[in-house]
């Protein structure tokens, strides 16, 4: 009688998973193996797939020595990690920003919604468009920053042309796009978290408004501060396609190129399936560090 | 007391000036974006003086519509778009289901498997499904745009986690009334959860009407442009025709600006609701 009871229960169970599960399985599962495989081949699509072992990585990662002379045997996956990481400047200024605005928005005031929906504008409208707008805005000859710039008797740079400038000009798009955004929120639900009770107690002993965002406000705010912190390095690792491909192609020189656009490029540019999936497997490594870091040092925070 | 008085009424014009500052920096590029959009074609967009165009020319939008694939790209964007949401939310929904009210064979091995695959690079899996979505002969059609996005582990982590926090009481009521399982879902379950609904349904719109790489990826005709392919597109073949540009930028922002504000109460709430449960 219990086990038909059981077998019944297992039966609808599965009938509830069953279409997310086999979506679930080809599209995430799978493919993971898949990618594993795959960087241990050479191969192009259209011949035979080719075992090379770990040959892919050593092209990667590899280096030769040649009178105490280091050369990279790919250099421009290193300089395409480091511009990677270099657009994780970013992240700081963002969180800065974000933090700012919500003490901004943290307060009972007439309209203050209002602002809020504003702030959030660029988060909603973000993506191809945006990029398209910034392509304007930024162009040398025509755009609205250098003429306003102009006004002020600045000249101002080729600001996605020039290979200095490239990287900044993303940043800054990347910080006006998101500093009303999700973060903002974020911050906003944690500092309608922290106690009034703090800030009177604080109020008693004749703290200063400056010393009361040093003592209370900031160390309140830290497993926040961790969470949007560890969550932006890891979509960063990850991000920067679609900036680069609309604004500046990955140049000038491979200024603005990811690693994602790395893979993109090797992958569907060139066809070297085996040599992207192993370029994938590094990020995914990378990806998996920072989520183990949050692990271990997250849990104290919470 | 009245200096006290003055005092919080300067903080308070203080504030206000900072907020209207951040408002204009924030809304300056997208209103001018609007306003070169409604510009003569091959009007001057660097004559800062003349921002706002004396007569609007809504014809562009009608340029744009006629003249470029962008109407097909537009309604393109919204099939897929709809179909992965909706499929998104109900398969999601489904599975969450299961992992929140039932017992069965390897339940938690499974549920630890979708928070792995949380983690994972986007980038690692495009490359296997690409090759996957091949061998079933789908590159190049909608099947390829829409199903690798129908089914979703943070969609199912999202709604168990809110499933579990909703209390058993009515499930039980209705279970003691004879309700089985499907009619709990339907009449119980999913309109207690409609605000966690209608927040991942919103973020999956959103989601997928920006989403660039995948579509990039996968379409190679013009007839399977979605609006974001077709606005770079649109970019790199008349890079100089500002206003059209802009008029283009404008039709892919609208209808996520119209799904953010009927659903921006839910969303505002969804957003932080996610945050602290994940």
């Amino acid at each position: 009688m219990i086990s038909k009871k059981i077998i019944h229960q297992n039966l609808t169970a599965w009938f509830y998973l069953l279409p997310n599960l086999s979506g679930f399985l080809l599209f995430s599962l799978i493919p993971v193996v898949f990618a594993m495989t795959l960087s241990f081949f050479k191969w192009d699509v259209f011949n035979d797939p080719e075992f090379v072992g770990f040959q892919n990585f050593r092209d990667l990662l590899g280096w030769t020595n040649t009178d105490g002379k280091l050369s990279f045997n790919d250099s421009d996956f290193w300089k395409y990690l480091y511009n990677t990481i270099f657009l994780m400047i970013g992240i700081p200024l963002n969180m800065l920003a974000s933090l700012c605005v919500a003490m901004l928005l943290n307060r009972k005031m007439r309209g203050i919604s209002f602002f809020r929906t504003i702030f959030y504008l660029p988060t909603i409208c973000s993506g191809v468009a945006v990029y398209v707008l910034w392509a304007c805005l930024y162009n040398p000859e025509f755009g609205a920053i250098n003429k306003m710039l102009g006004m002020f008797g600045i000249n101002g740079p080729g600001w996605l042309t020039d290979y200095y400038w490239a990287k900044p000009s993303i940043i800054m798009i990347n910080l006006w796009a998101a500093m009303g955004g999700t973060n903002m929120l974020l911050y906003l639900a944690g500092l309608h978290g922290i106690s009034e009770e703090l800030y009177e107690a604080a109020n008693m002993d004749g703290a200063n408004s400056f010393q009361k965002f040093i003592h209370i406000t900031i160390p309140m705010l830290a497993p926040t501060n961790f969470f949007i912190f560890v969550m932006s390095v890891i979509a960063g690792f990850q991000g920067g396609f679609d900036a680069a491909f609309i604004l500046t192609q990955g140049g000038p020189a491979g200024s603005t190129t990811t690693l994602s656009y790395y893979i993109y490029n090797h992958a569907f540019g060139w066809f070297n399936m085996g040599y992207a999936a192993a370029i994938s497997m590094i990020l995914f490594a990378i990806v998996m560090c920072v989520t183990v870091i949050n692990w271990c040092f997250g849990g104290e925070n919470e | 007391m009245s200096k006290y008085k003055s005092k919080a009424l300067f903080y308070e014009i203080l504030m206000y000036l900072m907020l209207c500052i951040i408002g204009i920096t924030t809304l300056f590029p997208l209103l001018w974006m609007l306003a070169t959009s409604l510009k003569e074609s091959n009007a001057d967009i660097s004559n800062l003086s003349a921002v706002i165009p004396q007569k609007a020319h809504w014809e562009n939008y009608k340029t744009v519509f006629a003249e470029t694939s962008f109407l097909r790209a537009f309604l393109n964007s919204a099939f897929v778009t709809i179909s992965v949401t909706v499929g998104q939310v109900f398969t999601s929904s489904l599975a969450a289901y299961a992992f929140a009210r039932m017992k069965f064979f390897g339940r938690n091995q499974i549920f630890l498997g979708y928070l792995g695959t949380l983690m994972i690079p986007g980038a690692v899996t495009m490359i296997p499904t690409f090759i996957i979505l091949r061998n079933l002969g789908c590159i190049n059609s909608y099947s390829a745009l829409i199903l690798p996005s129908m089914f979703s582990a943070y969609g199912t982590f999202m709604l168990r986690q809110f499933f579990l926090s909703l209390p058993r009481d009515l499930e039980e009521a209705a279970m003691i009334d004879g309700c089985d399982s499907w009619l709990i879902y339907v009449n119980v379950i999913l309109p207690l959860s409609r605000n966690a609904l209608i927040t991942l349904f919103i973020l999956t719109f959103m989601g997928s009407w920006k989403s660039f790489m995948w579509p990039l990826i996968v379409s190679h005709s013009t007839d399977l442009y979605t609006l974001p392919i077709a606005l770079a597109k649109f970019k790199e073949m008349f890079g100089t025709q500002w206003s059209l540009l802009m008029a283009g930028s404008v039709i892919m922002i609208l209808p996520m600006l119209i799904i953010f504000i009927v659903g921006q109460k839910f969303f505002t709430k969804g957003i932080a609701l996610g945050a602290v449960k994940g």
